[in-house]
């Protein structure tokens, strides 16, 4: 466990905590991709190069923009008055905090089990695009398919409905 | 503790961040947002038992993460989509307000 590892993982978690507690909702996006990056950090420093710039050109640079789009197209970013919690909130943080500690039982319960470090595994990007191409080029066919049905049906989700305009 | 066992941990609590956002939040937009930490959270321990499971040259679990990328991809295109619809039929992304399915 090195230092490396506690500032990445105190940064992933403070931008996830960031981006829940928030009051504004463009404080939240931009704290959520503080998250996406400490993510793709942790992910280089598990020696997943290409998931970690994949995580970076994904996350930040798409799901981050859209979430940004959509609260200024919502008109999200103003407060409401009556708080920004549910009127439930207490059951949804009960719910949460057991399902953390069934979740830190269990890792701690198996921590002595798990594999000590290991070697950096020398993996390629060339070998990942043969592994793409060879062993999963089923799944990623269907997974051009999905994303193509997913632009298409979010586009027609969202798009402006003149007919039917009240 | 090992460093398997780290990472782990780091996931579980970034999931129960994920999980209590998209719990107790009001606004639809921040529970998307809870949901997108949940996958992501799901996509760390996926490459921290590639990186520490047996054979990380099969490239198993890295596969899984990218393609659990993409689908996280679409999910939110999608899910910000139907926040915009929503938003436009019934002039809010309160989800406290939201208490019919009837349009």
């Amino acid at each position: 466990m090195s230092f490396v590892f506690y500032l990445l993982a105190a940064l992933t978690v403070a931008g996830g905590l960031a981006a829940v507690l928030l009051k504004n909702t463009v404080h939240c996006a931009l704290a959520l991709t503080v998250a996406f990056a400490g993510l793709a950090f942790l992910y280089l420093n598990l020696d997943a190069q290409f998931a970690g710039f994949a995580q970076i050109l994904v996350y930040i640079g798409a799901v981050a923009i859209l979430v940004v789009f959509a609260i200024l197209l919502t008109k999200g970013s103003e407060t409401p008055k009556d708080g920004v919690f549910s009127k439930t909130w207490l059951a949804g943080l009960a719910v949460a905090a057991g399902v953390f500690a069934v979740l830190g039982w269990a890792v701690l319960q198996t921590a002595p089990m798990l594999p000590k470090a290991t070697a950096a595994p020398a993996v390629t990007v060339g070998q990942i695009g043969n592994a793409l191409v060879d062993r999963y080029v089923l799944p990623l066919e269907i997974v051009a398919v999905l994303l193509t049905v997913a632009l298409i049906g979010a586009v027609i989700v969202a798009m402006h409905d003149k007919e039917r305009t009240r | 503790m090992t460093p398997l066992a780290g990472f782990l941990l780091v996931a579980a609590l970034l999931f129960s961040i994920g999980l209590a956002g998209a719990l107790t939040r009001r606004n639809a937009i921040l529970v998307l947002i809870g949901i997108e930490l949940m996958l992501n959270a799901a996509n760390l321990n996926l490459i921290a038992f590639w990186r520490y499971g047996p054979h990380p040259e099969l490239l198993t679990g890295m596969m899984f993460a990218i393609f659990s990328i993409a689908v996280a991809a679409a999910e939110a295109a999608v899910g910000l989509g139907l926040v915009i619809s929503i938003h436009r039929h019934a002039h809010t992304t309160d989800l406290d307000q939201m208490n019919r399915m009837k349009g």
